[in-house]
């Protein structure tokens, strides 16, 4: 069945730092580097303690054979610590150093030299560079596609999520890289054409990508300010009319998605061989003092980045990575900036309501919300009743995780964490039924 | 520093909550109330109180009881209490409006568990048992609008909403609009009850979908009637009798109404035929009560006819 339009909310933007160039933070005493940021198989430690490092030397291989990504140091100095450390998400190895005040850069930073296809991707992957729209998907892996069978690059400019206006800055300050980057991959992936998908709210992007191009093969498709217009399925449905498939990925579908500062950082790569080992982010929220965009080290502890804000006006309740409708809660002020960073926002008490979650009046808000018409009120029942076959009708396993559904409830309930850990329930479910077969 | 508080996204809420959508629903039918006290007299405020406060005692004193966690501070007990009375004509003898709020309150909806569970209209279910169980109580409209004049007034007529009357006492299609006849407290002004789902739809608390074809079926269906002979107006059959107040208050009911826009659409029409069906040839003159109340037990099932793939979804 078509759609005519996908659903979305919306939510304020909030894109208070839009105007602010970003500004390079003093160089951190210490870094830490976990070495799992992307998708995938975590990276090898090649350093040990006591080694010196300087600007752009690998400190972690992207394991071989597997989905993975490299690592870099974005300082000068030694490794002081190699440990394991608990998170959220598992286990990680982190790799601690110790700036010594230099700004030397290593050896091996040199462009690289590309004939073809696979020298390109190569380069790339050697670069460390992930997908920021979020996810973190090593951007290598996208291009390793056969000849002419994509047709279409989607480029992802829409920055939906409030707040954060990272992308925003690429798209103002360095329009033309962002150009030569997506040339460059049009050229050796060999794909004939590319449509940059930017909300209408930003009309000054619009303008700075549009004075960028210079073929009329690159086209730039203006999307409604409705989040989430970001979000891989949405974008490349608004921008090209092709469904995503349930299972399949955009190459199915001969789409390549991909994110403006993925496109500038690629160009950059290219032209200097300098690694991913600095970020554009956006700081913000209501705690702090001076909210503005800042360049700073992967493995930075957030709370230079704050400091270098003027600290906080009030005390911060919650301090996300990302933005509000997808970040994630992070425990201490020590935990380090990653490569898909975009944003730390401190938020204020006022700021951080949990409100009383009551019960379930059927309105059905959140299914008529749902950029993907899935009904969120029957997944919730479903799991809760422990019900995967009904799960498996439902559909949970497309939820995106946008988080609309828990935005609009007038219950307050938690719908999109409910629907993660439906689509956990299902997985099991699926697995099971497929060792019985 | 305190500790920095971890929870899962998103970060930020729309800020809307039951308790504003139950407040929504007590605006839009503030003009009701209004018009009904203004054209009728005071009697009805009376009922109305009295139907809101045992409703709200009664959800209170339950969950006392079964020790539950007290919800009448979403405001839907007040809901139910105010439907229930402007379905009630200003007659009713107070005890039995507070009887008809309790079996709403306590039977329809606490038993099943309370807000969100119960698959039936409270309100709804309220007027159909006081309606049989207070047959003569629930058809007493004596008020000041008493069309029929005592020089020709029947006895079998004395009352009589228009649905009964025979056709020579019908008011002007503009007093029914405006209310200036005989009927329950909340039904008779129409143009109030438009300003109601009008404000609804402004704040979309609720879709056009089941008001629209509800009273949509009801006038299509009824001249279908009247094209093969019978004697049945659709204008007077959309305005006369709970047909507004039912389409746009209780027929929307978020928790006994199907969530998906066809299902809502064939809620509506399926409510829209069997009022005419109980209208035209059962014994009882109006049938929107039962008309909704049967949609309701159907409800589930509409959903799941009505279930949409979702974007990108295969059929398995």
């Amino acid at each position: 069945m078509l759609f005519s339009k996908v659903h979305g909310i919306h939510v304020k933007h909030n894109k208070f730092t839009a105007n602010s160039s970003p500004e390079r933070i003093p160089t951190p005493a210490l870094i830490r580097v976990p070495t799992q940021m992307h998708i995938g198989a975590p990276a090898v430690p090649v350093v040990s303690v006591g080694n010196a490092v300087k600007i752009g030397t690998l400190i972690a291989k992207g394991m071989d054979g597997k989905l993975s990504s490299p690592i870099y140091s974005g300082i000068c100095g030694i490794v002081k610590k190699i440990e394991e450390v608990k998170t959220s998400l598992g286990t990680t190895t982190y790799i601690n150093i110790e700036s010594n005040g230099e700004n030397d850069i290593d050896e091996s930073v040199v462009p690289p030299t590309i004939t073809g296809k696979e020298d390109f991707i190569e380069a790339v992957r050697l670069s460390g560079i992930v997908g920021y729209g979020g996810a973190g998907f090593p951007t290598y892996a996208k291009f390793n596609v056969p000849d002419g069978k994509i047709d279409t690059i989607v480029v992802n400019g829409a920055e939906c999520e409030p707040y954060i206006t990272s992308d925003t800055q690429t798209m103002l300050l360095e329009a033309d890289l962002v150009i030569e980057g997506l040339e460059l991959v049009m050229k050796y992936i060999n794909v004939p054409k590319a449509i940059i998908g930017i909300e209408k709210n930003k009309p000054q992007c619009i303008n700075s990508i549009k004075n960028a191009i210079k073929n009329d093969n690159i086209t730039i498709k203006p999307l409604p300010a409705l989040y989430p217009q970001g979000g891989e399925k949405v974008l490349v449905y608004n921008t090209t009319g092709r469904i995503i498939a349930e299972g399949a990925l955009p190459l199915n579908h001969g789409v390549i998605v991909i994110n403006v500062t993925t496109l500038a950082s690629i160009a950059k790569y290219i032209k200097t061989g300098m690694p991913i080992v600095e970020k554009c982010i956006t700081v913000d929220g209501t705690s702090v003092a001076n909210r503005k965009n800042v360049i700073a080290q992967i493995g930075t502890p957030v709370k230079y980045l704050f400091d270098y804000c003027g600290g906080f006006k009030t005390e911060p309740k919650q301090i996300l990575y990302g933005g509000l409708m997808m970040g994630n809660a992070i425990p201490d002020m020590e935990a380090p900036v990653l490569k898909q960073t975009n944003a730390v926002l401190a938020l204020s008490e006022s700021e951080v309501k949990i409100p009383e979650i009551t019960e379930c009046i059927k309105c059905g808000t959140c299914y008529r919300t749902c950029p993907l018409g899935l009904m969120p009120f029957e997944i919730s029942r479903a799991y809760k009743l422990n019900k995967p076959e009904e799960l498996e009708k439902l559909k949970v396993n497309l939820c995106m995780e946008c988080g609309c559904c828990s935005y609009v409830c007038p219950a307050n309930k938690e719908l999109v964490q409910q629907n993660k850990l439906a689509k956990g329930m299902l997985r099991t479910y699926q697995n099971s039924k497929k060792e019985v077969k | 520093m305190s500790k920095l508080l971890v929870s899962p996204s998103p970060h930020v809420k729309s800020g809307n909550t039951t308790t504003k959508v139950m407040l929504d629903v007590i605006i839009a039918l503030l003009p009701v109330v209004v018009a009904s006290v203004f054209i009728f007299g005071f009697r009805r405020l009376l009922v109305i109180a009295v139907a809101i406060a045992s409703s709200v005692l009664s959800e209170y004193f339950f969950e006392l009881i079964c020790k539950r966690k007290s919800t009448i501070k979403d405001l839907s007990a007040v809901v139910t209490g105010l439907i229930l009375a402007l379905n009630l004509p200003s007659t009713m003898p107070l005890w039995e409006v507070a009887l008809g709020s309790i079996f709403a309150i306590v039977v329809v909806k606490m038993l099943f568990g309370g807000i969100g569970k119960n698959f039936a209209n409270p309100a709804l279910t309220g007027r159909i048992f006081l309606f049989i169980s207070f047959s003569s109580a629930m058809s007493n409209f004596t008020s000041k609008y008493d069309i029929i004049s005592s020089a020709t007034k029947v006895d079998t007529l004395t009352g009589a909403t228009p649905l009964e009357m025979p056709k020579e006492f019908l008011p002007s299609l503009t007093d029914m609009f405006l209310g200036k006849y005989n009927g329950c407290i909340g039904e008779t002004c129409k143009l109030a009850l438009l300003i109601g789902l009008v404000y609804l739809l402004v704040k979309k608390v609720i879709t056009w979908h089941t008001p629209i074809t509800f009273i949509g079926t009801v006038f299509v269906f009824s001249w279908i009637l009247s094209l093969c002979g019978m004697d049945i107006d659709p204008v007077y059959q959309i305005l006369s009798g709970g047909l507004f107040l039912g389409a746009i208050f209780m027929a929307t009911d978020y928790v006994t109404s199907p969530q998906t826009a066809w299902g809502k659409v064939i809620f509506g029409i399926g409510a829209g035929i069997i009022t005419v069906v109980i209208r035209q040839f059962a014994s009882y003159p109006e049938g929107i009560s039962f008309s909704i109340l049967l949609m309701n037990i159907l409800t589930p099932y509409i959903n799941d006819w009505t279930r949409k793939m979702p974007f990108g979804g295969k059929k398995q």
